[in-house]
């Protein structure tokens, strides 16, 4: 056994100290390890919310000395009940900056950064800085969002293999009521947010003629007064649901509308929640999957014990059910999978490589639009996009993708032979031959 | 991992010296989705595309709808496409910037197309949404009304709802509203 000095989180100690037969692979227990972790490894935690509140208390308590939390919004009355790192004359103050204050008062030598942004204002710098990131979101478009930048940092090696060293992990929860959801994903091996989007449910969304028409539930009133009547009453205004007096303002046509078709319920706060799509929220609910993914985020980066494979969900509405499930990846995903590796000189133009595509045995594309980067390198159709684009057709591919050495290009078109073409998107990783710099591409093994 | 962010740290001082150029922003999921949708888009030829933003904002634009058959024959309708970047989860958000005398668009261009909102799924695409739209001027229905007036009209008296119709195109009042020509 190791003689180290006790510290002050003995038990954690027993799990980084001493090795173990239920350990995860390249475990190796002992004080440098402990140490290690408090020097080297930084968390990013998105969201100060109830999730978040609770990430970063655990956290904080599990070890970890370098947090950085960011979330774009301001305490409100109704977050007191569950967001703990909260007090009442806190209110219209920052999230990020008060949570991340609260935690350095109470536990030692944390460091705690705050940032009160959105994500999408931070640059792509600030993420891969990150050893982990830790997501307590409520929004798809936010996790579809840093999913995206840390899939954006993987590379793959010429066997399509993901680099070791280009892996940002992330752990994610969820609740929603009396359920949730914890999983890890480690782009290149578990399946990204991308693969499995298809697991979050449609948001409801009511017909509008039976907004206008047929009003049946409250929130059928609440919808009318937010959809249709907003936009009848202010023209050109956009609503703004951060507004309260926009708030008020489709709450009371919303009791309007109630009270004419007789439909009892319309609240201010159901307000809230339908035009938010609010989802309720329980502390402990909260509590529970942020305690899976704190220990997640530990056994992730000390390896200390095996991780979950790779989806948890937890359900305590009619009694308790939790289960593990293993999600596969989507191998052509095109946010996290490995893509078409194809080489290329310099020279070659961009009508070359189209037709280099339509030749090639695992694509056999034809019909091929081009798009690098948000731009547009050529589009099959409509005519006025081919138009505009027809141009770049003669130009090297080199010289549109900016003389990037070796870059992501996505392209779609039909894929197969004969009768038996199918449409399709695919990603491909573009590599040109004989510039400084891609000599590298396959030194994975070498980390 | 723990390993790793050791050996990353090294690399990260080094790297600063070398080059600060981080990786760039990976398009969204929704706008590659929407690229292809784009480029397969097979349009009747009563409909066009235009692109406001140019060639390389796919994510908000607009269709031009000039029906060849029914009420609406000879005019022309506006309609503004907003996508999302995680379409086709959620269905594009569609307006129609052209103010007409329809039972299933309402005066401000709320347009109640069922595949925009309720009965939305990933399989449909843009091509979908714009033969919706294209069938509601080829036939206009009451069943779904959103302009509560237009849709009696159209059930009670389909001659009289033609006039207002050609009256609304050309440039007129029907009954308070005004509509601008749109011919």
């Amino acid at each position: 056994m190791t003689a180290a000095t006790p510290s002050r989180s003995r038990d954690l100690d027993k799990l980084l100290l001493r090795p173990g037969h239920l350990v995860g692979p390249n475990f190796e227990p002992g004080p440098e390890l402990r140490e290690d972790i408090k020097e080297y490894v930084k968390v990013l935690v998105v969201g100060a919310g109830g999730l978040g509140c609770e990430l970063l208390k655990d956290l904080a308590l599990s070890g970890f000395r370098n947090l950085d939390v960011i979330d774009m919004d301001r305490i409100e009355v109704t977050n007191l009940n569950r967001q703990f790192l909260f007090r009442l004359e806190d209110v219209g103050k920052p999230k990020a900056e008060v949570a991340a204050k609260r935690v350095m008062e109470r536990v030692g030598g944390v460091n705690i950064m705050s940032h009160f942004c959105r994500i999408e204002d931070k640059p792509l710098d600030f993420y891969s800085d990150f050893s982990i990131i830790v997501l307590g979101l409520d929004s798809i478009e936010a996790r579809s969002y840093i999913n995206a930048v840390a899939c954006s940092f993987l590379e793959y090696d010429t066997d399509d293999n993901p680099r070791e060293e280009t892996v940002k992990p992330m752990v994610d929860g969820g609740t929603e009521g009396f359920k949730g959801h914890a999983r890890i994903i480690m782009p290149g091996t578990t399946p990204c947010f991308e693969c499995t989007i298809w697991l979050f449910p449609p948001q409801v969304k009511f017909p509008l003629c039976t907004l206008a028409e047929t009003p049946r539930t409250a929130a059928h009133c609440i919808e009318y007064a937010h959809l249709i009547k907003w936009d009848e009453v202010h023209s050109g205004k956009t609503f703004d649901p951060d507004n309260p007096e926009h708030m008020q303002w489709v709450y009371s046509e919303a009791v309007k509308r109630a009270e004419l078709f007789g439909i009892p319920g319309v609240t201010y706060s159901l307000t809230q929640g339908v035009v938010k799509n609010i989802i309720p929220a329980i502390a402990s609910t909260n509590a529970i999957i942020s305690a899976a993914c704190a220990l997640e985020t530990l056994k992730i980066i000390s390896g200390c014990s095996r991780t979950l494979t790779n989806y948890l969900t937890y359900n305590g509405v009619e009694g308790l059910h939790t289960k593990v499930t293993e999600f596969v990846r989507d191998r052509e995903c095109l946010v996290c999978g490995p893509g078409v590796l194809i080489e290329l000189d310099t020279s070659i133009t961009l009508r070359k490589f189209i037709d280099l595509l339509e030749g090639h045995p695992g694509l056999l594309l034809s019909r091929v639009s081009v798009t690098h980067r948000g731009k547009n390198l050529y589009m099959q159709a409509p005519p006025v996009l081919e138009e505009m684009t027809r141009s770049n057709l003669d130009v090297p591919l080199f010289d549109l993708m900016d003389k990037i050495p070796k870059d992501i290009v996505h392209v779609n078109g039909m894929a197969g032979k004969g009768d038996k073409k199918q449409s399709c998107l695919r990603k491909l990783r573009v590599v040109f031959n004989g510039i400084d710099g891609v000599t590298d591409v396959d030194m994975a093994g070498g980390a | 991992m723990i390993k790793l962010f050791k050996v990353k740290e090294k690399q990260r001082e080094l790297a600063k010296n070398a080059n600060g150029k981080g990786p760039v922003k990976k398009q969204s999921a929704g706008e590659l989705r929407l690229h292809k949708d784009i480029s397969e888009l097979n349009l009747p030829k009563t409909c066009t595309i235009s692109f406001p933003n140019g060639k390389d904002d796919l994510m908000n634009f607009e269709i031009t709808i000039r029906p060849d058959d029914g009420y609406y024959l000879g005019g022309t309708f506006l309609f503004s496409f907003q996508v999302s970047s995680i379409y086709p989860h959620e269905p594009p958000k569609v307006k129609c910037k052209t103010k007409v005398y329809h039972p299933n668009i309402d005066l401000e261009g709320n347009v109640c197309l069922n595949i925009l909102r309720e009965d939305w799924k990933p399989v449909l695409n843009i091509n979908t949404v714009i033969y919706g739209l294209y069938h509601l001027f080829t036939e206009p229905n009451y069943e779904d009304p959103l302009n509560h007036d237009a849709a009696a009209v159209l059930r009670e008296n389909p001659k009289m709802f033609q006039t207002n119709v050609q009256k609304a195109m050309m440039g007129g009042y029907v009954g308070q509203t005004y509509f601008q020509r749109c011919m």
